[in-house]
């Protein structure tokens, strides 16, 4: 049944022009509900008043009522990471040391969406920094999956992809260092995009590894996906990285099937299923891609070799990014500062001891380490090395092939608490994800089915820049998986 | 003994002052005077999620000052984090250059041409680096050390710095003044530095003598205390050498107001900057086509404008010299040769030795003069008109400088005029015979003694006697009393 809560972004925008939904009735309805459940799933940090987004919404309701509304997202409500700059909704990151920071100005894709007509709700729950897979990590407390309260619901985007499973939100913002938009969507049965790097504008994403990491759309369609994507991919002169240039039209993309004058080759990467990978998720994911294949989809199987380096080379180029990013927090200019007497070197050191969680700490000791005089060569230019030679990889296979398929995460939604003790299991959830971060390539995470009653994600990758490919191939999955628009029962 | 072989280096910071914007943000760069905090943005306050964008004009600058330094310019550029904790950093560290780990500088292997007392003299430029400047500490009461608390202005933060570096080429501190002071000339005349401004050039100088430890004097402010400092550390590090004890490797503070060098706080380990990537800022590929543009449209240097002074006005290669050292004591010295008209020789003698000699004396810079060039001129039309004598146009000159006003105001104000009217100085002529006879009794047997008269007459009129008149009516005086006549 398609309730008010699980109908697609793109449906809703239809109704509110045509004056069959009301913007203030449908924020007033997720209001009621995130009031309701979110005490107890603990999706956002920061929720927006209710008088001011129902002042808001009532505002747009003129705009429709004059016949004045414009905008691709006009009156949809959306949930947005709390590392994405707000102007004036105070952006913690998921830390103390960032607890009352307010910032003065709205990172490129707040404008954007606001451009479009969209109404931000409220800032989602994260691990530190984006440190983690899991949402444990955060200084605001865990967040739960809704299809299983005991357990995560990935990370580090896990607030945004727990707000869509759970009905508070239709779409929601992410970003993807390493996996960050595609683990949670893998872990609540929905869809996360992590986009071509420099697709998308990162003015504003407080960094944790710039040179990885990507804003990305989540919802719970792949054509939710392709819209708000044609909202935040414009270019961006004020991100160096911006790359240059008109994008496609990708709801127009998604949407027309793929016409099959040539075979859609996919290929399933062989180290992506093989030790480390839980039988049941490769069980289910492989179960899927028979479903697929067919008429036209030929599937075959490739190596990337290079691809049993990716984690160690992700964790010492996202660490380093890390140790660098995160030296400006230091309380002079703003967030958390320690109460203490002393020079400015005493008072930074017990800032950052108290401000920062126990995995922010490992990672800027860790990434300090690798950069420094002795080590650099042998951990971060090394590291680079490995992250050409994947690219590589990549680019031989996508010569022969359109797609390239894997599980989105190795495991099944783990529970609260199971792995936080040991950082090596947490950072082993990253092995699928990472790849395509080191590489630079667009992936997407879209539900490929249920194991015990938790999901599972089936990871599509390609080119860079398509997108517009990329899309296509997951929706025309989507409806022969038949997943799509899923809420958790709760 | 042998005297003991001295080498010095410098590392000369120089703001590109001329932009109008910082080096990554779009705040405007003339923040001198404006209050603390008010010229800053997300990027320069390096506020979470702000990125850097470069300021492409400031790539051009550097490349202006590459070629003029005759550097190598490097095809791509890419940009390196330099890190270090300090609270006048806004992100802990600094956007700059590196020349390891992949990176290179904008421009590398260049040299200047010195003129050492006739002798040209070559100093090599090791490398440039296009890098951030950071923000600036305040210490509201006293010095770094007495002061309580301190206080930052990014106001400064993010202004684009060029980092010139050269081979330890240099071998006295008067070198090191002609090079930095050749620099300043260059910048000045690339338009790309008001080398004038406070703190827009600031030097670290490397001083090693025989063979002894390298000391760096940190963050001199102008070419004058260069010159000081090192001196000062060329007297210290010879009385140690030939003492037998060892120099030690050490950074020292120039104290502008004590004129000595003090230790710094020694540190314990080398700093680790920990240099990696700027991820945020894309490769810059510096095109054949693009250097060569820029080249063309090059200003002038001082070399050329050099030959091209006396080739033109007929100067000699000193005047010259010391006329291009500034570029706007040398555009002031064009000026007034174009209104006045006359001999350039003549213009280029009142301002290198009454202009010049005056500002030095009283430790005034160009930019502090109000006078203009057109005032230069008239006060040389005046001297030719035999208006005012070479002497009164000493004595107004600086007047000119300090008030601004025209020499022809100064000297009908204050009644300068030359008299050469003979019914005004006859009188005066009398009353000298009178008060010195015997001066008059010796210039009637010899005629040399004429002269300590007129000296007189000048002294009296405060030089506004026209000597050759007053010569005249002494000499036809001087034959009437010999002739018994009435001199009355």
């Amino acid at each position: 049944m398609v309730t008010l809560f699980s109908k697609p972004a793109y449906m809703l925008k239809e109704e509110i022009i045509s004056e069959s939904v009301s913007i203030v009735d449908l924020v007033c309805k997720l209001y009621e509900r995130i009031r309701k459940l979110d005490p107890i799933i603990n999706a956002f940090i920061t929720l927006r008043s209710e008088d001011e987004v129902i002042k808001e919404a009532e505002r747009k309701e003129k705009e429709v009522k004059k016949g004045k509304a414009k905008g691709l997202l006009f009156g949809i409500p959306i949930a947005v990471k709390d590392n994405i700059s707000t102007k004036g909704i105070r952006t913690t990151c998921g830390s103390k040391i960032l607890e009352n920071y307010v910032p003065p100005y709205d990172a490129s894709v707040i404008k954007f969406l606001k451009d479009e007509g969209a109404i931000i709700i409220g800032k989602t729950n994260m691990d530190e920094f984006a440190m983690g897979s899991s949402t444990e990590t955060s200084y605001f407390g865990p967040t739960r999956n809704p299809w299983d309260l005991e357990r995560v619901p990935g990370g580090s985007s896990g607030g945004s992809a727990a707000a869509l499973a759970a009905g508070l939100a239709p779409i929601a913002l992410g970003s993807d260092t390493g996996g960050s938009v595609r683990c949670p969507a893998a872990f609540t049965a929905t869809v996360g995009l992590k986009p071509t790097y420099g697709l998308v504008s990162r003015y504003g994403l407080i960094a944790y590894a710039n040179s990885l990491e990507q804003i990305g759309p989540m919802a719970r369609n792949v054509t939710d996906i392709a819209l708000l994507l044609n909202v935040i991919s414009r270019y961006d002169e004020n991100d160096g990285t911006s790359i240059p240039g008109k994008r496609p039209d990708y709801v127009y993309s998604a949407i027309n099937p793929y016409d099959f004058k040539e075979h859609l080759k996919v290929g399933i990467v062989s180290e992506m299923f093989s030790e480390g990978v839980s039988e049941d998720v490769k069980k289910s994911v492989l179960r899927v891609l028979d479903k697929v294949s067919g008429e036209g989809v030929e599937i075959d199987e490739i190596s990337l070799p290079s691809l049993k380096y990716a984690l160690p080379a992700y964790y010492i180029i996202a660490m380093s990014e890390a140790s660098s990013n995160l030296a400006r927090y230091d309380g002079v200019r703003y967030g958390f500062r320690a109460n203490t007497d002393g020079d400015w070197n005493k008072v930074y050191m017990e800032t950052r001891a108290e401000g920062f969680g126990l995995e922010v700490k490992r990672r800027i000791i860790m990434g300090t380490f690798a950069l420094s005089a002795g080590y650099f060569d042998q951990y971060y230019l090394r590291a680079l090395k490995v992250r050409t030679l994947i690219l590589n990889d990549f680019r031989r296979a996508f010569k022969r092939f359109h797609i390239l398929v894997s599980p989105t995460m190795p495991i099944l939604p783990f529970r609260i608490g199971e792995k936080i003790k040991d950082p090596l299991a947490m950072y082993m959830c990253d092995i699928e994800t990472v790849p395509a971060n080191l590489a630079g390539i667009p992936a997407i995470s879209i539900p490929a089915g249920f194991v015990n009653n938790l999901p599972v994600g089936l990871q599509l990758m390609s080119r860079p820049l398509s997108e517009d490919l990329l899309l296509k191939v997951s929706k025309m999955f989507e409806d022969k998986i038949g997943l799509k628009d899923l809420i958790a029962p709760l | 003994m042998e005297e003991p072989k001295v080498k010095i280096g410098l590392e000369v910071h120089v703001q590109l002052t001329k932009l109008k914007t910082k080096l990554f943000c779009s705040c405007p760069s003339d923040y001198r005077g404006k209050p603390p905090n008010t010229y800053v943005c997300p990027v320069c306050l390096g506020l979470p999620g702000s990125l850097p964008k470069v300021n492409i004009k400031a790539i051009e600058y550097a490349i202006m000052v590459a070629l003029a330094l005759n550097c190598k310019i490097n095809k791509r550029i890419l940009f390196f984090r330099k890190h270090y904790f300090y609270p006048d950093m806004t992100k802990n560290f600094q956007i700059t250059q590196y020349d390891r780990a992949g990176g290179a500088p904008i421009a590398i292997n260049g040299y200047l041409k010195l003129n050492v007392d006739g002798k040209e003299k070559i100093i090599r430029i090791r490398r440039i680096n296009i890098e951030e400047d950071p923000g600036k500490l305040v210490y509201p009461t006293g010095s770094i050390i007495t002061s309580p608390y301190t206080l930052v202005d990014y106001n400064r933060a993010g202004i684009a710095l060029l980092e010139i570096v050269t081979e330890p080429d240099i071998e006295t501190p008067a070198e090191a003044r002609l090079f930095l002071q050749k620099l300043r000339s260059i910048l000045e005349h690339l338009g790309v530095c008001d080398c004038s401004l406070e703190g827009a050039v600031r030097t670290d100088a490397n001083i090693s003598i025989a063979g002894g430890g390298r000391v760096e004097i940190k963050n001199i402010g102008s070419v004058k205390d260069v010159e000081k400092a090192l001196a000062y550390e060329v007297l210290r590090q010879k009385e140690a050498f030939l003492k037998g004890v060892s120099v030690r490797s050490e950074t020292r503070h120039w104290d502008d107001v004590r004129k000595v060098t003090v230790p710094l706080r020694v540190k314990e380990e080398e700093q680790d900057y920990r240099y990696f990537p700027e991820a945020d800022i894309p490769p810059i590929i510096i095109t054949d086509d693009y250097i060569e543009k820029i080249a063309k449209c090059m200003p002038e240097l001082p070399d050329e404008r050099i030959k091209r002074f006396q080739r033109e006005y007929g100067l000699p290669q000193y005047d010259a010299s010391v006329l291009v050292s500034n570029k706007k004591l040398a555009d002031f010295f064009e000026e007034a040769v174009k209104l006045y008209g006359g001999n350039p020789k003549k213009v280029a003698n009142v301002i290198i030795n009454d202009f010049l000699r005056w500002l030095y004396e009283k430790n005034m810079r160009i930019s502090d003069v109000k006078t203009e060039p057109g005032d230069i001129a008239e006060l040389l039309k005046l001297m030719d008109k035999g208006i005012i004598s070479i002497k009164i146009a000493k004595e107004i000159l600086p007047e000119m400088i300090v008030t601004g006003k025209k020499p022809k105001e100064i000297v009908r104000e204050k009644g300068l005029l030359r008299i050469s009217d003979e019914q005004v100085l006859k009188p005066i002529i009398l009353r000298v015979f009178s008060k010195h006879k015997k001066a008059v009794h010796d210039a009637l047997k010899d005629e040399k003694a004429i002269n300590y008269l007129i000296g007189q007459v000048m002294k009296c009129t405060r030089g506004r006697a026209d000597p050759v008149i007053t010569r005249n009516i002494i000499v036809q005086l001087l034959e009437k009393i010999r002739k018994g006549e009435n001199i009355i």
